[in-house]
Order: C-alpha cells, then sequence, then structure tokens
C-alpha cells in the first residue's frame, strides 16, 4: 500500500501504516465492534430507533456511531454452505477508510483534521469548529456532526489513537470474537487478505472479493480495506469511490475561467455603450 | 451513456451512501451575498476608472450591505460559532473554503476601509486604493463559492464542477448590475443596467448547459422538489429581470423593477443549487450508478442475487 498522504511530514518519526482488514465472510454480526468502540470511545447514544431493516437499528455510520454493521438477507444459496440451501445472509462491519488520499483532510479548513504518524485520519476536537465541509468531502458518507448541546463539532473513528500510542490494538479489532476485523501493519494484512480471498475463491466462493486494496484506486486505497460477498453498493459502500481532490485542477481552473469572464463582462458593461 | 432505471440498481435499503450536507439556508444566503458583493466591488472599480461617481457610490453600497451581512450567516452557520477564527490558522488550496476564508478576510477588510472613506469623505488616496484591492479581489470573492461546492462527493456539485464558478459568476453579475440599477438615476446607471444583462443572460445560459451536462440521473433534481422549485423561480426571475432591464431599464420604475427580478433571480440561483446537492447526496443511485458507468461495469445484478437489502424501497426517491 502506497504511504498516506502528509505522512512525509513526520520524517523519521513515521511509524509503519497500520488499518483495519474487515473480513465479511467470517462475521457473526454480534456488534461487539460496535459496543466496544461505543465504550472505549465515549461515543454518545445515537437514537434508539427500530429501522425494520433486519437486525442492523444503527443505520449507518456518522459523529455517534463510528462502527456499523450492516445486515442483510438474501434469497441466495450460501457459498459458504452455513445452513440453509437457499438463503444466505451478509454481515459487514463499517468503518471509516482512514484514505490514503482523504477527501475529509484536504478540505478542512481549520486543520483540526490531520495525517497521524501512523498514517490514518483524525479529527481534532478542540480545533474543529464544526463548518461541516468534511461531511460533503468524504465518499462514503463516515463523518457528520454532533448535534448535542455544548458540542456541534464532526467527528468519526480515530483508529483508537490513543490506544496506538501506546501499542495496543484498536477496541473493535479487540473485541471481535471471530477476527473478521484485523488489525496490524496495512502492508501484511493486504498480503493476508489476497491469501484469504484467493482461498475463498478456490473454494468456490466466486463473489469474493477485496474492496479498497488497491492502492491505484480512486482513493488511493484504504487504511481500512474489506473481503466482501457481493457488489459494494449492497453494503451500502460506493463501487469506485473517488477523492474530490482529483479534480481540484479542474475546479480552480473553472473558477479562474469564471472569474476571468466576470472581469470582462464588467469592462464591457463600462466599454459597451454610450452613457 | 444513460443509466439503467435506478429502482433496478442496488442499494443497501435505499439508504444514502454519502451524507447530506448540514448546512443551513444561511450557506446558499450566503454564496448570494457575497456574490453580489465581489460583483458590486468590480463594478465600484469600474466606475471609478470611467469617472462615474455616481454609480460608484451605488455600487460601493450594495458592497457594504453584501459584506456587512455575510459574515453573520458564515458564523451562524458554524457548529462552533466562537471558533471561527481557527479558519485563519491555515491556508490550504485543497480547501476552496481556506483560500475562500481569506479571500472573504480581504475583500470584507478593503469594502470597509473603502466604505468608510467615502461615508466620512476622508482620506481620498486610502478610499482609491481600497477601492482597487477590493475590486481587484472581486471576482475570485463571486466565484470561489462555486469552487467550493463543487469540491466535494456530492454528485450534483462535482459533476457540475466546470459550470459551478461561472453560474455564480454570472449570477452575482446580475445581482451586482440589479442593485445598482436600483441605487443609481438612469443616467448614470449604463454600465450597471448592461452587468445585469450581461449576467443575466449568462446565467441563463449556465444553468441549461449545466443541467443538460448533469444528464437524466443526476440532472433531474433540478425538476424535483426544492431543487426544482427554486430552479423554476430563477429561470423566470432572471429571464424577466434581464428582458425587463432591456426595454425599461431607462425609466425609473423599469430599473427597480428589473433589478429586484434579477436579485431575485439569483438568490432562487444559489438555493436551485443547494438544494439539488441536497437532493442528489440523499439517492444512493446519484452516487454508485455513475460511478460504475465510468468503471464500466453493469450496473444491475443478476436475479438470483437479488434479497432485501437489494432492492431498495421506492420512497427513497
Amino acid at each position: 500500500m502506497k504511504l498516506a498522504d502528509g505522512i512525509e511530514s513526520y520524517g523519521r518519526e513515521a511509524q509503519p501504516r497500520v488499518g483495519f482488514f474487515t473480513d465479511t465472510s467470517v462475521c457473526i454480526g454480534c456488534k461487539a465492534c460496535e459496543v466496544a468502540c461505543k465504550e472505549w470511545n465515549l461515543v454518545p447514544e445515537d437514537g434508539l430507533v427500530w429501522t425494520g431493516h433486519s437486525f442492523d437499528n444503527t443505520g449507518e455510520l456518522s459523529a455517534n456511531s463510528w462502527r456499523h454493521v450492516a445486515f442483510i438477507e438474501q434469497q441466495a444459496p450460501d457459498p459458504l454452505k452455513r445452513g440453509n440451501q437457499d438463503f444466505r445472509w451478509l454481515m459487514e462491519s463499517d468503518v471509516c477508510k482512514h484514505c490514503t488520499h482523504a477527501g475529509c483532510l484536504d478540505v478542512c479548513p481549520t486543520g483540526a483534521i490531520f495525517r497521524t504518524e501512523f498514517g490514518t485520519v483524525v479529527i481534532q476536537d478542540d480545533v474543529c469548529n464544526g463548518c461541516g465541509y468534511c461531511v460533503t468531502a468524504c465518499p462514503f458518507g463516515v463523518i457528520t456532526k454532533r448535534e448535542l448541546k455544548g458540542d456541534g463539532g464532526t467527528h468519526k473513528c480515530t483508529l483508537c489513537y490513543d490506544r496506538l500510542q501506546d501499542g495496543m490494538e484498536p477496541a473493535c479489532a479487540k473485541a471481535c470474537p471471530t477476527d473478521s476485523i484485523q488489525f496490524g501493519p496495512l502492508d501484511e494484512l493486504v498480503e493476508q487478505a489476497r491469501q484469504r480471498c484467493g482461498d475463498l475463491v478456490e473454494q468456490g466462493v466466486s463473489e469474493a472479493r477485496l474492496y479498497l486494496a488497491d492502492e491505484n484506486d480512486g482513493i488511493g486505497g484504504g487504511g481500512a480495506f474489506f473481503l466482501l460477498l457481493d457488489e459494494p453498493e449492497v453494503y451500502g459502500l460506493p463501487p469506485q469511490p473517488v477523492v474530490p481532490t482529483k479534480h481540484l485542477g479542474t475546479i480552480w481552473g473553472a473558477a479562474a475561467a469564471a472569474a476571468g469572464a466576470l472581469a470582462v463582462g464588467v469592462a464591457a458593461a463600462f466599454l459597451g455603450g454610450r452613457e | 451513456m444513460t443509466a439503467t432505471s435506478p429502482t433496478d440498481a442496488l442499494s443497501y435499503y435505499g439508504r444514502p451512501i454519502i451524507k447530506e450536507t448540514v448546512w443551513q439556508k444561511d450557506i446558499p444566503l450566503y454564496f448570494f451575498t457575497g456574490g453580489l458583493a465581489g460583483a458590486a466591488d468590480l463594478l465600484a472599480l469600474g466606475a471609478q476608472l470611467s469617472g462615474n461617481r455616481r454609480l460608484r457610490v451605488s455600487a460601493l453600497t450594495a458592497a457594504s450591505a453584501g459584506v456587512a451581512v455575510s459574515p453573520y450567516f458564515l458564523i451562524k452557520d458554524l457548529g462552533r460559532p466562537l471558533r471561527f477564527l481557527n479558519m485563519l490558522r491555515v491556508f490550504k488550496v485543497t480547501s476552496p473554503m481556506s483560500v475562500g476564508t481569506w479571500i472573504f478576510s480581504a475583500e470584507s477588510g478593503t469594502t470597509a476601509v473603502a466604505a468608510a472613506c467615502e461615508l466620512f469623505g476622508v482620506m481620498p488616496r486610502l478610499r482609491v486604493s481600497a477601492q482597487f484591492f477590493a475590486g481587484l479581489i472581486g471576482p475570485a470573492q463571486a466565484t470561489y463559492t462555486g469552487a467550493l461546492v463543487a469540491q466535494s462527493v456530492v454528485p450534483a456539485w462535482h459533476e457540475a464542477r466546470r459550470e459551478l464558478p461561472m453560474l455564480f459568476a454570472s449570477s452575482a453579475a446580475a445581482s451586482a448590475g440589479g442593485a445598482a440599477a436600483i441605487l443609481t438615476p438612469a443616467e448614470h446607471a449604463g454600465p450597471a443596467r448592461r452587468l445585469g444583462v450581461i449576467g443575466g443572460a449568462a446565467e441563463l445560459a449556465t444553468s441549461k448547459l449545466m443541467k443538460k451536462r448533469l444528464g437524466k440521473l443526476v440532472g433531474s433534481v433540478y425538476h424535483e422538489g426544492e431543487a426544482g422549485k427554486y430552479s423554476r423561480l430563477a429561470t423566470a426571475s432572471t429571464l424577466a429581470g434581464t428582458a425587463l432591464m432591456v426595454f425599461a431599464g431607462r425609466r425609473r420604475a423599469g430599473a427597480i423593477a428589473a433589478g429586484a427580478l434579477l436579485l431575485t433571480g439569483s438568490l432562487c440561483e444559489r438555493f436551485a443549487v443547494y438544494h439539488a446537492g441536497k437532493q442528489s447526496a440523499r439517492d444512493p443511485h446519484h452516487t454508485s450508478i455513475p460511478q460504475k458507468e465510468r468503471g464500466g461495469l453493469a450496473v444491475t445484478q443478476p436475479s438470483n442475487r437479488t434479497g432485501n437489502g437489494s432492492s431498495p424501497p421506492a420512497s427513497t426517491r
């Protein structure tokens, strides 16, 4: 995996890039990751709503849900042959992707969002002014504003920055009973994931695929990546995410051209008349 | 390439993939007031250079009004308003909001100096320099907001990245021309009228081009809901204002009506863009289908893979 954007500023203090490999083929939907994350990071309650969407009452990632387990019930044969003949569960624990090219970090106007020495992306709560620009710049819809009295800032997964600094693995990975969430140096994880995906395909699970493990994709690969058993959008993930900064040149170019056109328009307004 | 019917495509219970903006109505209001100020400052500079004192004062008045109310909208929308100064601790070209913070600071500062000198009739040379700088920054002030919304993952904004700055610039020109035409006696208001007409015509053309280039799927937001409503209002007001300015702009009542229509059109245009972004963020298919098409991937799944999570309820659109 590529070096994360901005990591070079750490010089010799840079640490090996770490991340998550979430293998959805062994997820059992226990939500221990959601609970462990809430407990460790003091993430507030996110509303107690019954969605009617299988076992998923969390719904989505947000300022108040940094792990989200998706549940999909499909009328389809289970290639992993776990019980039912023509029914299968898909479960996936979603999280911030800690992108190599992170849109949220790029647009943050206060510098509150920064790249850590581990290559992860963290919001500094004491700097964030709650402008909300990062919310519109995340290709995965990970970040929202915490609309609670006394807050108003944006929040997301920190990949347990505090635990990393003490040499511990993040709370969700620690709590995962099936090792569906694996934590470690990113390069090692990618290698393991390729092996696992290859094994599954060999066993007849032809739809097994890695998601965000390719450093040449639109976000330069994820610091958190996944093994999925169906199309990404089935899990609520964008199929081919691209960091908006990729088109920054076009955007500023269009702005410069428009500014020039405005100047020409005003000049014409003065030169074009007889009065 | 036209999209397959979105109802056939996959999603997670019809839930959005990206998040809708948390910006409230203050932000499109600022796009309007900030744009008005930027274009009006440039108009004031033109009046300064051509020796049209009456028009210069009108344009400076419009610009001052714009920069005076803008900070209220900008700061009120922050989740932590007291921390607005944190934006002045960095400068990042990857963030049009960061660049814009500096543009707006320079714009409002120079406009305030020029307006104060004018009001109290003091320091004419400082006034001229301030006017000059405000006019120079004006075009950046009027266009960066288009870049700001374009630099996002919102399909209706990002896919319109080539047109949005031009749309905002022309909309700003129409509003500044309209405002100055209202504030200036007809014999001095020629350039203001012409700027209103040029801006109005360019706004109509750019808006049409943008909607066409967005295509059937994402472009549909401008025909539905709030975005559709504001889009129709913007087109009607701008069209009427432009025409009225051409035919009746030399009469006092005509100039006032035409100017008011151009201002309304410009304001509605920003609200149309704002709501278009919200609506397209809400629809998972606006995110997923264009991505799959760009990657040359099939949009629908074989029928043996449709389960509960795969079929979105129709209510999501």
